[in-house]
């Protein structure tokens, strides 16, 4: 009988050698004449031990990370393929404490599974979630979404039933759901581990949504540095329409539903929903005015429903086991699980998918295990690009949408990034001024002109003396408010946020040379 | 008869250039919204999206050659110039930069010996910035073609662009 064997092909993995791994793997097992079948799977999201080898054992998985090509040899010696001992050996893969304190519902496959195969799928729970919406009425399946209180975790946080019910409401001859896979916000990648590691319950979701809104025609919209997300979705697509879980009759339903990847072109802009539509009908991403509604007047004129990855990926669980089984999740008005992805400078960067309510400290700290560096923590950025500076002292906030409001931030798309005690505050406020530049669509001026502003302001007050400073802070913060208020999108209207979170929270950096010189 | 009118004005077309987009077009243009899927394949098949071949597409595809342009430039990932054999992506964002992802790039750029958007005087490498790959758990981090590389160092790029000059070397 063969031995399975686990060895990830999630694209965090590839970039630290799995590739090799998995051929060394089965190098050695030919050489040692063992019947091993190499499963290539998604990443169970611990990164510090990518790429991480599982084994299936009679008593569960076993795993190993993270190993080097040049440790397959001693795996074998060790006889890993029957959970031998070994220095790099973790233990059964569900009794590691980082992930058993997790909740994963929407990630409760990835890592597990062979993201190529749809019996895996299906043996996994997967499918539940459509065979029960196909038993529902559209507005049925509207409103569990409604009930579960989902709210849209690209960033937003919009109710995402809300979302659904406009677009069930609006009259059209044709409507359309569009997936909005241009994972941009820097420190986040769910979406890009959804779609390597569990690509099905995307497409399950999106034809979902389709069938509840009564839309025949889904796009998801992925950016151009995914292209390991690209192979597997691609695949997976072929695989549901084999199968007739896509197609002009989805599951005998007498309901058409099809799926197309189209492939994004490197503008950060087009993870903004307007912007994202413009580009899907092949213009500029330049952003539209709202109203109206995408859910009214979306994609080429029509209705629909543009919601990310894991917004999408989180529907099948709620039909299969209930709106109340999800909205049991979570504190106050943010109900559910959110995949946080912690990045930066950490000992242990991986997606921790947790309940809302556990604070920032658990994540830095028990999850993440302190800084990589070792060096005192000194920032935590919430939420990419776009979100506030944390300091150390705000560590005890809790992973919620109006909590982080409340302290001027936004958990966006949930990732989390840490920096140590070396990094230069100033220079962090200047990025983002700079970043806001170099990727606003250009159509209002507070963005396009203000970002610019930004970034000389900045070098002034960093170059300037004392009472330059004072001047030159006064305008900056002037500037910000103009962006907050006056920008079209949040592109302008919250790059301001990680400038002032900097400026309030370390103004010690933003001290002038020509003090710094004289003092 | 208004294709043979229009095909008069057209300024003169490299034979490349022609056929890789109308083989393209051919292909792609009667789906909603083609310009961008149109886009990526001209420049799969071209390497860039050449001067020329714009008011090419822009009739194929029924546009005007300005809307065309405008989308060419609007996205950074598209170009019109032809770039190195291998296009180094090399990510400026924020949690490639809590780990040293600034020191990284000043190494990147002076062992090549170009800025970003710059190719290498042996038409070898061209380097790019890019803002998040999306391997912010294995940071900082790179993107070659489609081959992902995580937790790179200065000496670790060294390593990698010794290896790409040996094959390149012996092919």
């Amino acid at each position: 009988m063969s031995i399975t064997v686990y060895v990830p092909r999630d694209a965090g993995a590839l970039s630290l050698g799995a590739e090799a791994v998995a051929a060394a793997i089965a190098a050695g097992a030919r050489q040692r004449a063992v019947d091993v079948r190499v499963v290539r799977n998604g990443s169970r999201g611990l990164y510090w031990l990518e790429p991480m080898v599982e084994v299936a054992t009679a008593d569960g998985r076993v795993a190993y990370g993270p190993v080097r090509p040049a440790d397959v040899a001693s795996l074998f010696e060790a006889d890993f393929l029957h959970a031998g001992d070994h220095p790099l050996a973790l233990g059964p893969t569900e009794d590691i404490a980082w992930l058993k304190s997790q909740q994963r519902l929407t990630f409760a496959r990835v890592g597990v599974i062979d993201p190529r195969s749809l019996d895996d799928y299906r043996t996994h729970g997967g499918y539940r979630g459509l065979e029960a919406a196909l038993k529902m009425s559209g507005a049925d399946i509207v409103q569990a979404l409604t009930d579960s209180g989902l709210r849209g975790r690209g960033g937003a946080a919009f109710p995402a039933g809300i979302k659904w019910k406009t677009c069930l409401d609006a009259q059209a001859d044709r409507k359309y759901i569009v997936c909005n896979a241009d994972e941009g916000d820097s420190g986040t990648y769910s979406d890009r581990m959804i779609m390597e590691g569990d690509p099905f319950v995307l497409i399950e979701g999106m034809t979902i949504a389709g069938l509840a809104v009564g839309a025949s025609h889904g796009y998801i919209y992925l950016r151009v540095e995914y292209p390991h997300a690209r192979q597997a979705l691609q695949a997976a697509i072929a695989s549901a329409e084999a199968d007739g879980y896509l197609g002009d009759d989805v599951r005998g339903c007498g309901k058409p539903f099809r799926l197309e990847v189209r492939i994004a072109a490197g503008a950060y802009i087009c993870g903004e929903e307007t912007s994202l539509l413009e580009s899907l009908e092949g213009r500029r991403g330049q952003v539209r005015c709202k109203p109206p509604l995408p859910a009214i007047e979306g994609l080429f004129g029509k209705p629909t429903v543009i919601n990310n990855v894991v917004t999408l990926a989180s529907v099948p669980t709620i039909l299969d086991k209930g709106a109340a089984y999800y909205r049991d999740y979570g504190t106050g008005r943010s109900r559910g699980t959110l995949p946080l992805q912690l990045a930066g400078n950490l000992k242990r960067p991986g997606l921790v998918e947790r309940a809302f309510g556990l604070t920032l400290r658990e994540l830095v700290e028990d999850y993440g295990g302190g800084t990589a560096s070792g060096r005192p923590l000194r920032a935590v950025q919430v939420g990419g690009p776009l979100g506030a500076y944390i300091p150390a002292s705000q560590l005890d906030t809790p992973i919620d949408y109006e909590a982080f409001a409340t302290i001027g931030g936004m958990l966006g798309h949930g990732g989390v990034v840490v920096f140590d005690d070396s990094v230069d505050m100033a220079a962090q406020a200047r990025y983002a001024m700079e970043f806001c530049a170099i990727e606003s669509c250009g159509k209002c001026t507070p963005c396009r002109i203000g970002s610019t502003r930004g970034v000389e302001v900045i070098d002034r007050i960093v170059a300037g003396n004392a009472a330059a400073r004072e001047r030159d802070e006064a305008l900056l913060r002037d500037l910000c408010q103009t962006m907050l208020a006056g920008s079209l999108c949040a592109l302008g209207g919250m790059a301001p946020f990680p400038v002032l979170s900097a400026l309030d929270h370390f103004p010690e950096d933003f001290a002038g040379t020509a003090d710094r010189t004289a003092s | 008869m208004k294709r043979a009118a229009n095909a008069a004005s057209l300024p003169d077309i490299p034979e490349n250039v022609r056929t890789a987009v109308l083989t393209v077009t051919a292909r792609l243009k009667d789906q909603p919204g083609a310009l961008l899927p149109v886009l990526h394949g001209v420049q799969a098949a071209l390497g860039c999206i050449p001067e020329a071949s714009v008011p090419l597409i822009a009739r194929e595809l029924n546009l005007s050659r300005a809307d065309v342009h405008g989308v060419i430039s609007f996205y950074h990932y598209f170009r019109s110039q032809p770039a190195g054999r291998r296009v180094i992506y090399l990510c400026r964002a924020e949690s490639c930069q809590a780990m040293g992802a600034g020191a990284l790039e000043k190494h990147v750029k002076q062992r090549l010996g170009v800025d970003f958007h710059g190719t290498t005087a042996d038409g070898a490498f061209t380097l790019e910035p890019v803002y998040c790959l999306g391997n912010c758990a294995c940071s900082p981090a790179m993107m070659v073609d489609d081959e992902l590389q995580g937790r790179l160092t200065p000496a670790g790029f060294d390593a990698w662009l010794a290896a790409e000059k040996t094959v390149a070397g012996t092919t």
